[in-house]
């Protein structure tokens, strides 16, 4: 074989050229690119000079505010709060330390070339949880007990959402493979827990798990509020995860499990080596959705009187010693969830780059 | 309570019944009486065949005679509903187990190659070995790199499936069930999806297979395969064996009139 070198012919594209292909190639196109740029031109001023130039970002208390732009210093002074609740202050390296190390198991993920980044990652769902579950309530090891009516603010988010998502997804793969098992009852069992969890809407699953389930329980058997409210957005997740992972079981070519189960792999190892990999692969996209949508609903826990990032922020702004500081708390909120959620959408992409072995069966 | 107990029993009867027949009848895999429905429709009538190891059988017929279902029923990725297959003294029934016993030592080959697209061809080939019959990695990749010159693809080993054609992907497939060590190879159609300038390089390593003393159950429309490593042709028609004969006689002598139409329609070009 000889190699071609003729190579395709160089399109060249000036300034000028791009602009009239992409901005202006029809009136209507031209029109749009006119009044988009002026409204953008006319916004970016005034939302640059309220978030920037003319916002406050020293001081102690609402009177270092102008007024004139965004009181930042309310972000500043009650940062604390923000982060980690009623969590007392000599304690919170331990949150701090949790913070480092999940920095440590996932930041990893995002370099290339990181190296053994896999095990950082393993750690980060087996180890992690782990040290958390000693470190964060204490009460072991000679650590200070901090009871989870304490805890609160941005940590509280990120326990809710990570445990969530890490418990959801396994007991998700389960359902799914229940529900296409040849087993009766076990494909059941798998509708009925599925189709009852994803009918209900999460408020009234928090709801119960915080005022109904004690009323049940026997005496002496009741646990705190957070593991009820964990335990129900676990279970509750998990039947949505099923059913995005039931939707890549589905479209795994039935040759694959053929072939598995003519090397006599057995059940278990044609799912897990098989299957599962390339089905979850697919599915990425569905599980991330799901994640983030997860991510953003542990803000519900507010109506159980557990108080997250949101709701610490929520309960400051009406605080009379600061007066017109909502907006500013808001924005950080949403910039609090939008960095998160950005940033497992990065990674799922990265993920789904990287498992692309390109091809199609 | 008694049940289970007598369950057991019958079960290693019937394998130890088996063994001591192997004496006398040495069938490797052996069909008795054996019937299967898709809902109402019967796709395989009372089918009686008994191979011997190291034996070549090529199964030919129309499309729709249930020649790929009659060679999946040996595997047991179809069930038959009445009759006995025995494959190697085991005998295929609803016990998983032996089941599995059963495919770790029957290879197949499928018309669609069905490879691994998320593992490269070398891992396709390692992954049974590893994880069924326990080889430490090591030995699993040097044996399987030995398949995969075998079938003339080493080169190929770090590539995915996706990278090959279709005749080198089929040629992995072959490799891979050889990575067990099979002491049977089940081939249902291994040429019909393949471009025709790549139907000998498979028909090659087929060929070159049959030669080492493997038992070969092969589903195929290529006759000049049959003619030349078949030790018995198979034609089934309608859900039934119609007529079995050595590929000689089968070609230049057919004795059942549905055989006869349709050698003259097949060897018509």
């Amino acid at each position: 074989m000889t190699e071609s070198t003729m190579k395709p012919p160089k399109k060249a594209l000036t300034p000028v050229k791009w602009m009239r292909e992409h901005l202006f190639s029809t009136w209507y196109n031209a029109l749009l690119t006119v009044v988009v740029g002026y409204l953008v031109v006319t916004s970016v001023g005034p939302i640059l000079n309220w978030a920037l130039f003319d916002a406050d970002f020293l001081g102690a208390d609402a009177s270092d505010c102008s007024g004139a732009g965004a009181c930042w210093l309310f972000i500043d002074q009650r940062l604390n709060f923000f982060i980690y609740g009623f969590y007392p202050d000599e304690l919170q390296w331990r949150v701090d330390l949790m913070f480092l190390l999940l920095a440590v198991a996932f930041v990893p993920q995002f370099i290339e070339r990181f190296p053994a980044r896999k095990w950082f990652g393993i750690f980060g769902m087996t180890g992690l949880p782990v040290i958390g579950y000693f470190l964060i309530p204490g009460g072991l090891f000679g650590l200070e007990a901090v009871e989870s009516t304490k805890w609160g603010g941005l940590m509280l988010t990120l326990i809710l959402a990570y445990i969530g998502i890490l418990a959801s997804l396994p007991i998700g793969i389960l359902l799914a493979l229940g529900r296409r098992s040849e087993m009766p009852i076990i494909r059941g069992l798998s509708v009925v827990f599925i189709e009852v969890w994803r009918a209900v809407p999460l408020i009234t699953v928090l709801f119960m798990a915080s005022v109904m389930l004690p009323l049940f329980l026997p005496e002496g058997m009741n646990f705190e509020k957070l593991m009820r409210a964990l335990i129900g957005i676990t279970l509750w997740q998990s039947a949505y995860m099923a059913e995005v992972i039931r939707g890549g079981l589905q479209a795994i070519p039935r040759g694959q499990y053929e072939a598995a189960d003519a090397l006599g792999l057995g059940y278990w190892r044609k799912m897990g080596l098989v299957v599962l990999p390339q089905a979850l692969k697919l599915v990425i996209p569905g599980i991330v959705n799901t994640f983030i949508a997860l991510f953003k609903d542990t803000t519900l826990v507010l109506i159980i009187g557990l108080f997250d990032v949101l709701g610490t922020v929520q309960s400051t702004v009406t605080d009379p010693a600061w007066q017109n500081v909502a907006v500013e708390g808001y924005v950080f909120v949403a910039f609090c969830f939008w960095i998160f959620c950005f940033g497992i959408s990065r990674y799922s992409q990265n993920l789904e780059r990287k498992l692309d072995t390109g091809h199609k069966t | 309570m008694g049940n289970p107990m007598t369950e057991q029993t019958q079960t290693s009867e019937v394998q130890s019944s088996a063994q001591g027949e192997t004496g006398k009848n040495p069938g490797i895999i052996r069909v008795e009486g054996m019937h299967k429905w898709y809902g109402d429709f019967h796709v395989l009538k009372d089918l009686n065949l008994t191979i011997k190891q190291g034996e070549r059988i090529v199964i030919c017929g129309p499309s729709g005679s249930g020649k790929s279902t009659f060679i999946r029923c040996i595997n047991r990725l179809e069930e038959h509903q009445q009759g006995k297959i025995i494959v190697d003294n085991v005998e295929l029934t609803d016990d998983i187990r032996h089941i599995d016993n059963v495919r770790r030592e029957v290879g197949m080959v499928f018309q669609h190659f069905n490879l691994f697209p998320h593992l490269t061809v070398l891992e396709n080939c390692c992954l049974s070995p590893i994880w069924v019959r326990k080889i430490p990695r090591k030995e699993a990749e040097a044996s399987a790199m030995e398949y995969l010159e075998r079938v003339k693809i080493p080169d190929q080993a770090h590539k995915f499936p996706g990278q090959l054609s279709g005749g080198q992907q089929q040629r992995v497939a072959i490799a891979r069930a050889l990575c067990m060590k099979p002491k049977i190879m089940l081939f249902d159609e291994p040429t019909s999806a393949l471009d025709p300038e790549m139907i000998k390089e498979v028909l090659d390593v087929m060929i070159e297979l049959a030669g080492s003393g493997m038992t070969m159950l092969c589903v195929t429309h290529e006759m000049g395969f049959a003619k030349t490593v078949a030790d018995r042709v198979i034609f089934m028609d309608g859900g039934e064996i119609v007529e079995e004969a050595p590929p000689h006689d089968f070609f230049s002598n057919p004795q059942e009139p549905r055989t006869q139409q349709f050698l003259k329609q097949i060897l018509a070009h």
